[in-house]
């Protein structure tokens, strides 16, 4: 924990930096995620105090804390009306005993600020019953229009410092927004807060436009889109939406995703009919074949040291799952169930693939090592598909489309445990989501 | 009357009765024949059943056939699909001013890579029959669709059967 803060880099657009120097203190309080049935850790946060220039802050970022730790599933919430005591003066000594009445085990106490136009977020986390401060005290400087993202960034750090792993509240979803009837579907990329908040689309909906990446720094995606005629890579800066198609030759491209250095991307290539797995590097434009059988290989997804790819591949007559080096050497299978499988992602931890299963007509999300033991199922629907992983490699997001006439894709994201299924909301119908890296 | 539907936009009546409509496939909509169509109602006992311009892109779609059907994760052409096939490279042969664009796509139960790529095998098989009947290369083009592009919108075989096609549109995307 001493170590948290260098990890926290001061960015460009929220400054964090301790507050106070208590005694640092690893703490007992301590959530751990595993397998097992999870009693949700019960926490208390009352409202932040509202310093000068902040009372219009206070209640929506501490809801955005609340709802970011809440929804984890690891955490429950005490109603505000079950507090017996409120904090008033961020800087007076907290009254333990007044939270430990209410059974609290943490308590998250904090103030805001606002002056020209810059707000101020500080806040201390407590050990209820150890009566102590877990970690030192932060403080959140930025504009004040960041602050449903440094409310996130509070959040990050109380999960960080109560489950020992990095959050994933502070970072962004890419996927397609989709409208209309089912034969005529309209498609629009489109970027949002991980939560559903702060919807932006990028693109209108002319063209068909498929499965968006994100850049390791989240600043550009990778898609493919229709607008040449055919499906086409293209890359797209999300600031200013600039954007080109990725490979100026001709050829259908699809199926992208860059490297971790942010430096590559990996895409499918269908020439003739035969679809196979290509390496382009963006600045030269060189590309590089990296699958040459008569099979079809596609869904390409870099492990998070850039040194190997796996991808799916019919070559062995079924949709299966496959390892190479990321030069195209090495390839093995690793998928050995039963049924086809599809779309792997390689978790940002690296041990973990996550991917699409189809067994008897029902598609699943699912998960396994990387040498396809502990294979893990965590949905089941007539359609889920396309899972892709929380920054933190704890949680997949996917869409699950329903069927019928009037049948429709919508997100949705699971615990690598299997807990917490849950739909996230977007405005219209949702495929395709990416998600992004914590954002710096 | 699958004949009144046939009649409508001819122009000439030509010999051409060999109006096959066997195949089953052929049951989507006449664009822009539906308006002569209406003016003919009340009346039918009347018209008189003639044919399309054969070398309309009307008479490729509905008399030729402009597409293709697939088995459930195949690429191979059915005895149908390739006796379409067989009238289509005739038709494209005599027809040498059209463009052709080959679009392969497949039914909702897959993953949407894996559905792209099958799309385009589809496209492709299509595309390596056809020219093995004359048609040249150079004509041939294709893409794929995947799953983006369903004709049909129900989650049972019935629509999925129709949904895994390959369709040759001819001069400027009216197919599909």
């Amino acid at each position: 924990m001493k170590n948290f803060l260098k990890s926290f880099a001061i960015a460009s657009v929220i400054a964090a930096q301790p507050i106070s120097v208590f005694a640092q203190d690893e703490g007992t309080l301590r959530i751990t995620i595993d397998e097992g049935i999870i009693e949700p850790m019960p926490i208390a946060l009352p409202t932040f105090v509202a310093g000068s220039g902040a009372n219009e802050y206070v209640q929506k970022v501490t809801d955005v804390i609340i709802q970011d730790l809440v929804g984890t599933g690891l955490f429950r919430a005490i109603p505000k009306d079950a507090h017996i005591s409120t904090i008033t003066d961020f800087a007076a000594p907290v009254e333990y005993a007044n939270w430990k009445a209410i059974n609290a085990d943490a308590l998250v106490t904090g103030n805001a600020t606002n002056a020209g136009g810059k707000l101020t977020l500080q806040f201390r986390l407590h050990d209820v019953t150890g009566q102590r401060n877990i970690g030192e005290g932060m403080q959140f400087v930025a504009g004040s229009d960041s602050w449903r993202r440094m409310a996130h960034k509070v959040a990050d750090v109380i999960y960080a410092r109560l489950t020992g792993e990095e959050g994933y509240f502070d970072s962004r979803v890419v996927y397609i927004a989709e409208e209309g009837p089912k034969n005529d579907r309209k498609k629009r990329l489109a970027v949002m807060d991980y939560d559903g908040a702060n919807i932006r689309y990028l693109t209108d909906s002319n063209s068909i436009v498929l499965a968006p990446r994100f850049s390791p720094n989240a600043r550009e995606i990778v898609y493919t889109s229709y607008e040449t005629g055919q499906p086409t890579v293209f890359t797209m800066n999300v600031d200013t939406l600039a954007r080109r198609a990725l490979d100026q030759t001709p050829g259908m491209t699809f199926a992208p995703r860059f490297s971790p250095d942010g430096t590559k991307v990996v895409m499918s290539l269908a020439d003739r009919g035969n679809t196979d797995i290509y390496m382009m590097d963006i600045q030269s434009a060189q590309k590089t074949r990296l699958t040459d059988s008569a099979a079809i290989e596609t869904a390409p997804s870099f492990s998070p040291d850039g040194s190997q790819i796996v991808f799916e591949s019919d070559r062995g007559g079924g949709q299966q799952i496959y390892i190479m080096d990321a030069n195209g050497g090495g390839v093995r299978k690793v998928s050995n169930g039963n049924g086809n499988y599809g779309t792997p992602v390689w978790s940002p931890r690296g041990d973990m693939i996550a991917f699409t299963k189809m067994v008897n007509g029902r598609f699943h999300i699912g998960v396994m090592r990387t040498d396809g033991s502990n294979e893990k199922l965590l949905t089941a629907s007539f359609l889920d598909e396309g899972p892709t992983w929380s920054p933190n490699g704890r949680v997949v997001m996917f869409f699950r489309e329903t069927p019928g006439e009037s049948g429709a894709p919508s997100l949705h994201s699971v615990d690598i445990t299997g807990r917490n299924l849950k739909k996230i909301p977007t405005p219209t119908f949702g495929s395709d989501p990416a998600w992004s890296n914590l954002l710096d | 009357m699958q004949i009144t539907k046939l009649a409508i936009a001819a122009i000439a009546v030509l010999s051409v009765a060999a109006c096959d409509k066997n195949n089953g496939l052929d049951d989507g909509p006449m664009d822009g024949v539906n308006g002569a169509n209406a003016g003919m109602t009340g009346n039918s006992d009347n018209i008189s059943a003639s044919n399309l311009d054969p070398s309309s892109i009307a008479y490729f779609k509905e008399t030729i056939g402009d597409r293709v059907l697939f088995a459930v994760d195949q690429v191979q052409l059915a005895p149908e699909g390739a006796a379409t096939l067989d009238k289509q490279a005739g038709w494209l042969i005599a027809n040498p001013n059209v463009s052709i664009l080959i679009e392969g796509h497949a039914d909702e139960q897959g993953t949407r890579e894996y559905n792209l790529a099958l799309g385009a095998r589809r496209a492709s098989s299509v595309s390596n029959y056809l020219a093995s009947k004359g048609v040249p290369d150079s004509r041939l083009k294709t893409i794929t669709y995947g799953k983006e592009r369903p004709l049909e919108v129900c989650s049972t075989e019935v629509c999925y059967s129709k949904n895994r096609r390959a369709v040759t549109v001819v001069a400027g995307g009216l197919g599909s």
